[in-house]
């Protein structure tokens, strides 16, 4: 049993952090940046595709004995659409709102790297259960990345955080204003190179090669 | 007419899928080394857009838009949901037929756009467009010049900044930004240039 959780800790720690998807594999970027203008969006997104990305991994490697190998691809796209759809029939009952924010960007689930990128490179060769904590590790690794790059968005461009309004008034009367551009693409670019930047400066992860 | 061109420049520019939507920046990232192959894949994506996004306003409107299947008894019925799986197995189908189809007739292309093409299915450019389309009520001649522009703003996009990234190819980029950190700075400030014509009004 003890061997069984460090086993489990590894492949949680590889995908959050040592091999993050988004940061060192540069993989689902696309989502990342645009519904990272609220931490609101941010957190159901990242909910969604944590889920999706365990259940996907769990499927895809329950079948991985049946499945050919040269219709493998669409087979992955299958399991993988048909629980996004499952999500996002969730939203559209539950938080209609935010649904509506996020709009085409939880159908783009389907095509995000980080799932079809672990189904094929992790699921289709471990057992189930790794899986499922694979794909949950990178879902939160993709996670962890979202909501830094929401939280900076939200507070350097409209001064909130959840939609409250966190900079004291007095900062304003100094002279203080949002920044603008961080509500805007641009601001997305930005935030999420100089995170990889600094990811990189940190100690004791692995660096891109040139 | 003015309207189709004014929606042809909006998706070129002002609402360039790659630097204003995000997307299919997986690829604008792994393919803009060299501008031969960003070339290459810009004519590839400008050309399976046009033509799965039209087929995609087909099928929608024909078989899952609410309503749709009125032809066939069933008023009611409402097959939206089954959108995401449908568009995506459409443009998986269209990308190996466009494969099978230049490799074919035309192997001096297929040299050329061959490699790419696979690559295509899961950019996630291509779905988005779609599932725009869906969203923003085209109509079908519409649908096919959103198609084109997407296609043709994303290309200019993927081109300029593999020129770019050529010309910074010897930049003394401190350590650790150097690679992707530095490629998405490129791409917010081509962003903030993209974003100069949205003052256009046609």
């Amino acid at each position: 049993m003890e061997k069984n959780l460090s086993h489990y800790r590894d492949i949680m720690t590889r995908g959050i952090w040592s091999e993050n998807p988004v940061a060192y594999q540069v993989l689902g970027i696309c989502s990342a940046l645009a519904v990272t203008v609220k931490m609101s969006t941010a957190v159901v997104m990242s909910i969604a595709l944590t889920l999706v990305a365990a259940f996907s991994g769990l499927i895809i490697s329950t079948m991985r004995h049946w499945i050919p190998s040269n219709i493998r691809i669409i087979v992955e796209l299958t399991v993988i659409a048909s629980l996004v759809i499952v999500t996002d029939q969730i939203l559209k009952a539950f938080l209609y709102d935010i649904s509506k924010q996020l709009s085409i960007f939880v159908g783009l689930i389907i095509t995000n790297c980080i799932i079809l990128g672990r189904a094929e490179a992790y699921a289709m060769a471990n057992n189930p259960v790794d899986s499922f904590v694979d794909g949950m590790a990178n879902g939160l690794g993709y996670s962890m990345i979202l909501l830094a790059v929401a939280f900076l968005r939200e507070l350097l461009g409209s001064g909130q955080f959840f939609g409250f309004s966190v900079i004291p008034r007095f900062l304003y009367d100094m002279g203080f204003q949002d920044m603008g551009i961080m509500v805007l693409a641009p601001g997305a670019f930005f935030i999420i190179g100089l995170l990889v930047w600094l990811k990189n400066s940190l100690p004791g992860v692995s660096h891109e090669k040139k | 007419m003015g309207d189709l061109l004014s929606l042809f420049i909006n998706s070129v520019f002002i609402g360039n899928i790659l630097l204003a939507y995000f997307l299919g920046i997986c690829s604008f990232i792994a393919v803009s080394k060299t501008i031969e192959t960003a070339t290459g894949l810009g004519f590839a994506v400008v050309f399976v857009l046009t033509v799965t996004s039209p087929v995609n306003w087909l099928i929608y409107h024909g078989l899952l838009a609410p309503g749709a299947l009125a032809w066939a008894g069933y008023p009611g019925l409402d097959l939206s949901f089954l959108k995401f799986i449908t568009f995506i197995a459409v443009i998986a189908a269209i990308v190996q037929a466009v494969e099978m189809v230049i490799d074919r007739y035309s192997p001096l292309l297929y040299a050329s756009l061959g490699v790419f093409l696979p690559l295509i299915a899961v950019n996630c450019a291509i779905l988005g467009t779609s599932l725009f389309m869906v969203e923003r009520n085209h109509t079908f001649i519409e649908s096919v010049v959103f198609g084109a522009g997407s296609g043709t703003g994303w290309m200019l996009a993927i081109v300029s900044m593999a020129a770019i990234r050529k010309k910074v190819r010897y930049a003394d980029v401190p350590a650790g930004l150097d690679g992707f950190g530095f490629v998405m700075i490129i791409a917010g400030l081509m962003a903030m240039t993209f974003m100069m014509f949205s003052g256009i009004t046609l």
